[in-house]
């Protein structure tokens, strides 16, 4: 599956400071779609290459993380149980306190 | 003796600089205030609508404006906003909004003026510097418009002020609505008084200071408010302070944050939006909040956040258009990208605003935010104590070392691009974040230092001394080191800091 992942607010730099990342992520065997958890699973084990407490907690992201698909809130879609598309855009973003 | 002569002559000009600079933004102010009290009884000639002939010359361009016209600009000059921090983002905001005729605009810091605020906090000029930033910040906007009134509230935001200061008008401000608004509070206190005197037979004794009481309180509520307030500080345990009492007091929350090269902007708390704790109900570890002041910041982001706060204050003052409630702004610098997502609404579950919450305004003083976040609320920087005394040297005894030639390295564990802007001489840039990859390195420096002392200093080997930015991480690289066999490692205490500070006042600090 098709995706595109986004990582801000110094996210990136868990994962070799880069924003964008265009990914084809397979789908596991048997399972006939992706959701967010697996996604996260596959991030964690692919992309993160630096202190992965950064990005999660147990099996979802650490506080102070916005997970965004298609620019809406993961709480609107159903959060690890949000069922991925095709080309979807997921976003990671971390909050910011600095002013 | 001539070298003594000039310095005295030195510091008895910087003395009597400091003095004409503190004399001259008093008058400043003065002068704003008088030309404010001026215009208010100029001002007393007013039109149908409410509007001066001043102010409809000033504000022409905004009544212009069909969208937002006279009923839009005499909202924003009934309005009241409260900014918190006149920093990077407080900056723009607190200039734009007095220009365009808030009310009554009001400003919270505690902190002064320094050199490296200049590139981002425009609002300061350098004649401020080692003045408070309320100072500084509340004469720049009387600069800007002397028709409005500009309230300064100079301290720390904490739990034992932030309710009175949102919600209620300082008696002791030297301003004239302050003094008017107190007159009529008095005023009415003694009327009330006397109408209670006046039917005393008829209540029990025991009942009248509660009910002056209840009185007082009412009144004072009902006279002294900002509207919206404005998070423009930048420390994690303020921003749920704020958060939290705007829930308490029912005030919208117009929040923005920047860092390095990006900005984030939302609406808390509006038209039955989320608040900060919907969004983010357990605060995030330390180790995620970083503060400008470590990872740096490029001025002009704050700045355009701090104008897009200005903008959001300005639309629910003036009941124009559609703030940014449910939705959030993140905007990128380095590549050019705005993007607005759509967040979560109000959550029910939610400790401050949810459907069973009983967050009050007595839980809301008690409330320890430095031990919910584990961060402290006044931006000091850490002060690391992860060694034995044995471990570490000051930076005197390091300058003591070098006087005396004593063959050593020394190890600068900062990123290479702190390494670029300053660094000690001959040290050696080893990158804590590289340190275990790149320990031959050290090695071989020490093993080279030793042989170039053969014959030149009699026994001892080469000594490694670890340096970083303020003495936190050169403890933990020493520790690491220690571990990995170079047992000997000892940290410079408080770092470069400490070195500028006790060796070499002309060394640069950052």
């Amino acid at each position: 599956m098709q995706l595109t992942l986004e990582f801000g607010g110094g996210l990136e730099l868990l994962c070799d400071s880069k924003k964008i990342h265009n990914v084809n992520v397979e789908l596991q065997n048997g399972e006939d779609k992706l959701t967010m958890k697996d996604l996260l699973s596959w991030v964690r084990t692919n992309l993160i290459k630096e202190r992965p407490e950064m990005f999660m907690k147990g099996d979802t992201v650490r506080p102070g993380v916005l997970v965004l698909v298609n620019d809406c809130d993961w709480e609107l879609s159903g959060q690890l149980s949000t069922s991925l598309e095709e080309k979807d855009v997921v976003v990671f973003i971390s909050t910011l306190h600095g002013g | 003796m001539s070298e003594i002569r000039e310095s005295d002559n030195a510091s008895r000009i910087m003395a009597e600089l400091q003095s004409l600079k503190e004399a001259k933004s008093t008058i400043d102010n003065k002068i704003g205030l008088l030309e404010a009290e001026l215009r208010d009884i100029q001002n007393d000639g007013a039109s149908s609508n409410g509007l001066s002939p001043e102010m409809i010359y000033r504000y022409s361009r905004h009544l212009l404006l069909p969208n937002f016209g006279v009923s839009g600009q005499q909202n924003l000059l009934n309005s009241s906003i409260l900014v918190v921090g006149a920093g990077g983002l407080g900056s723009p905001a607190l200039l734009y909004l007095a220009a365009c005729g808030v009310g009554r605009l009001g400003i919270v810091d505690h902190d002064l003026v320094e050199l490296n605020n200049m590139h981002r906090q425009i609002i300061h000029t350098e004649t401020y510097i080692g003045q408070p930033k309320v100072k500084s910040a509340a004469s720049a906007c009387r600069s800007v418009n002397s028709s409005i009134q500009v309230v300064e509230h100079q301290e720390a935001l904490r739990t034992s002020n932030a309710l009175e200061i949102f919600s209620k008008y300082p008696c002791n401000s030297n301003n004239n609505m302050a003094i008017f608004f107190c007159f009529n509070l008095v005023f009415l206190i003694f009327l009330s008084f006397f109408i209670l005197l006046s039917i005393l037979p008829l209540i029990h004794y025991d009942h009248m200071f509660t009910i002056m009481w209840i009185l007082m309180i009412s009144m004072t509520e009902h006279f002294v408010r900002y509207d919206i307030i404005v998070d423009a500080t930048d420390n994690a345990p303020t921003r749920y302070m704020i958060s939290d009492c705007c829930v308490v007091l029912g005030k919208p929350l117009v929040s923005g944050a920047a860092l390095g090269l990006e900005g984030q902007l939302t609406v808390y708390n509006y038209n039955g939006g989320p608040c900060y704790r919907c969004l983010f109900p357990t605060p995030p570890p330390t180790t995620a909040c970083q503060r400008c002041a470590d990872s740096g910041v490029l001025g002009v982001v704050p700045g355009i956040i701090g104008c897009l706060q200005a903008l959001e204050a300005i639309k629910i003052a003036a009941s124009v258009g559609e703030p940014l409630s449910g939705r959030m702004l993140l905007f990128d610098a380095l590549s050019a990208r705005i993007r607005i997502v759509k967040i979560r609404g109000r959550s029910l579950q939610c400790e401050a605003c949810g459907e069973n919450s009983k967050f009050t305004q007595q839980q809301f003083r008690e409330f320890d935010y430095e031990n919910f976040t584990q961060t402290p609320l006044s931006v000091s920087p850490l002060k690391l104590n992860l060694l034995p005394n044995e471990s570490r040297i000051s930076s005197k005894e390091y300058n003591e070392i070098i006087l005396k030639k004593e063959p050593h390295v020394v190890v600068d564990v900062r990123p290479a691009h702190h390494f670029k802007i300053v660094s000690l001489p001959k040290s050696l840039n080893i990158p804590l974040s590289t340190l275990e990859a790149r320990l031959p390195e050290i090695s071989s420096a020490l093993k080279k230092e030793e042989e170039d002392n053969i014959g030149v200093v009699s026994g001892s080997s080469a000594q490694l001394y670890v340096v970083c930015r303020r003495g936190n991480d050169s403890q933990r690289a020493v520790q690491s080191l220690q571990k990995m066999g170079f047992t000997s490692a000892k940290d410079i205490v408080g770092g470069l800091e400490s070195w500028a500070h006790n060796v070499d006042p002309n060394f640069p600090t950052y």
